[in-house]
């Protein structure tokens, strides 16, 4: 579905990503893992647009999309949810997902979505009229999923949707994502957190530096000693 | 002029039927800085060519001021627009010292504007003549009335309700309110940016032709006749509070009824002293505008 051939990325002259290449199959939880400053934001941001490659090209169900305008790969059914979630924050709930499906102008279209945004999270059907910005950080990630769902994706990337979140509800993303992924969509996730990355995961690649230093499918990187030792701290 | 009641309430009416066009003058200003901080120093022209443009849709067609202000709103959005895409997309994008690259490139563009009609339209002053409501008054209770301020007055509260339903209650509205949030995250909605700017300066820009089209009934039409209107449409913008449509059309309200409350108790000359001097007041104490967010 999705094919990342040997992109470098530089970020203010530094280069960030260097001949990545990753793979994501349809209906497939894909994990990409690593420490700060391993490239990991900067890959996502360059299949979503949002950075531009420097080398290497992004395929997206068979057509190139790397070098397309950020609206245009969101249009394309690539929907990103960033680190910093960047909500409408004095925008209402509902007003946040009602822009998620900008793009769709039938009833089908703007509502199925939304049902199953308030399936995935139902605190958010309890907050709709409350501004964006007064939710809590799990709140927040939540909706940003939610409005992220709303343009109907094939594909759905999150990037570190743990960060700055209390245990429970990192928990309960996780497990949506699961659900996310049972309702026909694909997902891939950055994180620094490894070992609930990889619980749920079928496939991850970890980045060191810029550079793919390991890939392969959840269970094998689990159990991979060097990976217990150096990022599981088992 | 003796003060009496009714001279009083003679200058307070005529003063909020010009607030209210002061208002629809600002309205497209603040909605061009809400949206994205950018000031548009050519304010003032787009108005002059608006006024130009009835002026000449008159004296070559006969089409009434009130007929040709819906066109000429719409060539002031097809203009707006234009004005976004060729000059001000770019302008915000320099690498260095953008805030002054955005100042001087729509300030550059009101003396290209003002030249420009110098020279293609000569400094004469023009008026239109024997429009429809021009020079006809009409008496309310004892109040006497201009009809075309009036109607003026008029379209100024339509516009302002149809601004804001269009804000409030439709997709496109709801963009532009995301896109004064946080213009860079409506490509993850697939809104493209670019759009948006430059239909929200086609939209403000079209708000002035409209008032345009209402000024031209009953004032004169020069190269420079932006400059002094654009001078009320800042400050009503800065009293308002900067960026909001609401704070424009109550802005606007205020300098009207200030302006004429002025003219009753100083000189003719003075007219102006009032607005500033209420300016000054709301910088100093309350910075953002009676209602700003900022």
């Amino acid at each position: 579905m999705l094919s990342v051939h040997e992109i470098t990325t530089a970020y203010q002259g530094l280069v960030a990503v260097s001949a990545v290449s990753i793979e994501v199959a349809k209906g497939e939880i894909v994990c990409v893992a690593g420490a700060n400053g391993a490239g990991k934001s900067t890959l996502l941001k360059s299949i979503a647009g949002a950075e531009r490659p420097r080398y290497g090209a992004v395929t997206f169900d068979g057509s190139r999309i790397d070098g397309m305008a950020q609206h245009m790969i969101t249009a394309r059914g690539i929907a990103y949810v960033p680190e910093n979630r960047r909500l409408f924050p004095r925008l209402s709930v509902h007003d946040n997902l009602r822009l998620g499906s900008y793009l769709y102008r039938s009833q089908p279209d703007r509502n199925e979505p939304l049902a199953l945004v308030f399936k995935l999270f139902p605190r958010l059907s309890e907050r709709l009229e409350q501004r964006a910005e007064t939710l809590s950080g799990g709140e927040q990630q939540m909706l940003a999923i939610g409005r992220a769902l709303m343009t109907r994706p094939r594909l759905l990337m999150l990037d570190e949707p743990s960060q700055g979140i209390m245990p429970k509800l990192v928990d309960e993303i996780f497990a949506a994502v699961k659900r996310i992924r049972d309702a026909g969509m694909t997902v891939l996730i950055v994180e620094q957190r490894m070992a609930e990355c990889l619980e749920i995961a079928d496939r991850a690649y970890i980045l060191q530096t810029g550079r793919v230093l390991m890939q392969g499918s959840a269970a094998d990187i689990k159990t991979n000693p060097d990976v217990r030792k150096a990022y599981l701290g088992l | 002029m003796p003060l009496t009641a009714e001279t009083i309430i003679q200058s307070l009416a005529s003063g909020l039927l010009m607030g209210l066009l002061y208002g629809l003058i600002a309205v497209g200003l603040a909605l061009i800085f809400g949206l994205m901080d950018v000031v548009n120093f050519a304010h003032g022209e787009f108005l002059m060519i608006a006024m130009y443009a009835t002026f000449f849709l008159f004296a070559f067609f006969a089409i009434d001021p009130l007929l040709s202000a819906p066109l000429v709103a719409a060539a002031l959005f097809v203009f707006g627009a234009v004005v976004y895409l060729l000059i001000v997309r770019f302008a915000v994008r320099a690498k260095a010292n953008a805030g002054m690259v955005q100042i001087f490139s729509t300030f550059g563009l009101a003396i290209v504007m003002r030249g420009l009609a110098q020279f293609f339209f000569t400094p004469d002053y023009r008026s239109v003549t024997h429009s429809w409501l021009g020079g006809k008054t009409v008496s309310i209770a004892g109040v006497f009335l201009p009809v075309p301020q009036l109607v003026g007055a008029l379209v100024a509260i339509a516009a302002f309700g149809a601004l804001y339903f269009f804000i409030n209650r439709t997709d496109f509205g709801r963009a532009l309110e995301a896109t004064r949030e946080d213009a860079g995250a409506v490509a993850l909605v697939g809104i493209d940016k670019n759009r948006v700017f430059a239909l929200g300066w086609g939209l403000g820009a079209a708000l002035v032709g409209l008032s345009g089209a209402i000024m031209a009934m009953f004032f004169y039409i020069y190269p420079d006749v932006g400059a002094s209107f654009a001078l009320i449409a800042y400050v009503t913008v800065a009293l308002g509070g900067f960026g909001s449509v609401f704070g424009a059309f109550a802005g606007g309200i205020i300098v009207g009824l200030v302006e004429a409350t002025t003219a009753l108790i100083l000189p003719p000359s003075l007219k102006s002293v009032g607005i500033y001097a209420v300016y000054l007041l709301v910088v100093f104490v309350r910075p953002r505008g009676l209602f700003g967010s900022m």
